[in-house]
């Protein structure tokens, strides 16, 4: 068998794993094993590459691999290892950008390489397509880092004429793709990387945070893609089907996303959603009565109860109360109360995040109910604890056409007998909306910090 | 053009449709760790990396190779460790019952 079958068997290997992984998502029992598996095919293909000939000759610059790989590993492990939770979007985010960055790189290094043969025309399409899409990604992952990192603010940036701005950025990025396949010209290869970048940024600013998930979903699958372009230009099976899993899958899990928020993606992209202050009802709400009640007032009611049903949301993990909150949940059902959480879709900053938060406090997954399961056990359930969650249950969605949320699918906690809502303040919250539920007759407001709060809960129910 | 894109293409739309079949059935609570996942396969551009890092003539090509290794390592590894963070955390009922009887 020669060296190349030997190493192309390999990443035949690797390729494998991949979809073995992916499937392996499919349930959590599989998954951590699934993730694990990917890994080692990942490892292998690694390895095989060093003993690859390219032109003929074995790999240059082995030593300057290997320094390059040394500093990224020194770099990323103790980064994804020790960072909270909560800013596992933003990570993620950000080590997407990084491989979208590299494949641009790739694609731009390749051609450099080739550029002296006068390449096929397909060739320079493919390496460009490469370049952009890599590069968008690079770009708009870094400015969706600085949202979620607050480094700035998370509202839409608009700017008078944005979208005829954008519109002539990829106008721009289309004029040199096509000139530079009649010329071939290098120049143009940096003005293209210097318009992506530009586009990637301009395409990212305008889309608030509350939308950010669905735009991290997005840019992961144009990096599968753009790594697809890569391995069309050097000619690998194992860079097309990586890129490609990744790119078609990461564009259906876009389309799931903003299907659970009752919106078209095209919606999400462009219309700079949240960035008008709060609308309709919103201007008179401030004065209007609400009902308000002490930890310990409430935890009477709990007592009371025989089925409760959480619905908690990403301000129950910036407060970092999601400890205390499964303390609660087990001295309820010490107390033979039935407990669940209702899961929102897009609660907390990525799809699913709610989940890993939960998961992280040892929350069992099994009483974590998603939405259509969740409004039917709120039913027959007694109190709803709604606990740093706002959009998520804002029946305006359902109710009010002119809200920028109508049609997004809720959790409907005004079903339960009563809602307990644990608030710091009366502030809108992610998306910038008023909600109704806190004036509903049947909710109990209860202010303060949640952590604080439901401390105070578990304290008052234990002595109940 | 000739055999060799063909056979790329027809690559291609396969893994097109295999991504989206496998991925359909993925349930929501898994979102999360499938896109962090689905995050650390693509650094598999780390291959392509090393080869044009290997391949480099010239100083330019030497300095963006070696960025596109550095980078691509943060990708595969950075993705990989995020992951299995995640998916460390998801544990049925009966084990968590057990790891705290064990504890005590």
């Amino acid at each position: 068998m020669s060296r190349d079958t030997l190493i192309n068997l390999l990443y035949l290997f690797s390729a494998t794993t991949f979809l073995l992984a992916l499937k392996g998502l499919g349930s959590p029992k599989r998954a951590r094993r699934g993730n694990f598996i990917a890994a080692v095919g990942m490892t292998v293909a690694i390895g095989a590459t060093f003993f690859k000939h390219v032109d003929g000759h074995p790999l240059h610059h082995v030593g300057l691999i290997i320094l390059a790989m040394v500093i990224g590993v020194i770099v990323a492990v103790p980064t994804a290892r020790l960072v909270q939770m909560t800013a596992m979007p933003q990570l993620v985010a950000i080590f997407n950008g990084v491989g979208g960055g590299a494949a641009a790189l790739v694609s731009i290094t390749e051609f450099m390489h080739i550029h002296s043969t006068s390449p096929a025309t397909y060739v320079t399409l493919e390496v460009l397509l490469g370049v952009l899409i890599g590069t968008v990604s690079f770009s708009g992952s870094a400015i969706a880092y600085a949202k979620l990192q607050e480094l700035m603010t998370g509202r839409p940036v608009t700017y008078p004429g944005q979208q005829i701005f954008n519109g002539l950025m990829g106008l721009a990025a289309l004029g040199f793709i096509v000139t530079m396949l009649v010329t071939g010209s290098m120049v143009l290869l940096w003005a293209l990387l210097a318009v992506s970048f530009v586009l990637g940024i301009a395409f990212v600013l305008p889309i608030g945070g509350a939308d950010v998930p669905v735009l991290i979903s997005l840019l992961n699958s144009f990096t599968g893609l753009a790594v697809a372009a890569s391995g069309f230009t050097l000619g690998s099976n194992l860079l097309i089907v990586a890129g490609t899993l990744v790119g078609a899958s990461g564009i259906l899990l876009t389309r799931l996303m903003s299907k659970a928020m009752g919106r078209s993606l095209a919606n999400v992209l462009f219309s700079a959603f949240g960035s008008a202050t709060t609308s309709g009802a919103a201007a008179a709400g401030e004065e209007r009565p609400v009902r308000s009640a002490s930890p310990e007032d409430v935890a009477v009611l709990l007592g009371l109860a025989s089925k409760v049903v959480i619905i908690p949301g990403y301000g129950l993990a910036v407060a970092q109360a999601q400890h205390v909150l499964r303390e609660l949940a087990e001295v309820l059902e010490s107390k033979g109360i039935e407990v669940d959480y209702a899961i929102h879709p897009v609660a907390g900053r990525m799809p699913g995040h709610m989940n890993v938060l939960l998961a992280e406090a040892n929350v069992p997954y099994e009483q974590l109910k998603e939405m259509d399961e969740a409004n039917i056990e709120l039913q027959t359930a007694d109190v709803a604890i709604v606990v740093g969650a706002n959009d998520t249950v804002n029946p305006a969605a359902k109710d009010d056409p002119s809200s920028p949320i109508y049609g997004m699918p809720i959790i409907n906690a005004d079903l339960a007998e009563n809602v307990l809502f644990l608030k710091r303040s009366m502030r809108p919250g992610f998306a910038g909306i008023e909600n109704e539920l806190l004036y509903n007759p049947k909710t109990t407001l209860v202010f303060g910090d949640a952590k604080d709060t439901l401390t105070k809960m578990v304290a008052a129910v234990k002595q109940n | 053009m000739g055999n060799v894109l063909l056979q790329y293409s027809t690559v291609l739309m396969l893994s097109i449709f295999i991504g989206i079949e496998i991925v359909a059935k993925v349930p929501s609570i898994l979102h999360t760790p499938l896109m962090s996942g689905s995050n650390a396969i693509h650094g598999v551009i780390l291959v392509g990396s090393m080869i044009v890092l290997g391949n480099a003539n010239t100083n330019l090509e030497e300095v963006l190779g070696f960025l596109a290794v550095l980078l691509a390592t943060l990708n595969v590894v950075g993705g990989f460790v995020v992951t299995d963070r995640m998916l460390e955390m998801f544990k049925p009922k009966k084990k968590v019952e057990k790891n705290e009887e064990a504890a005590q």
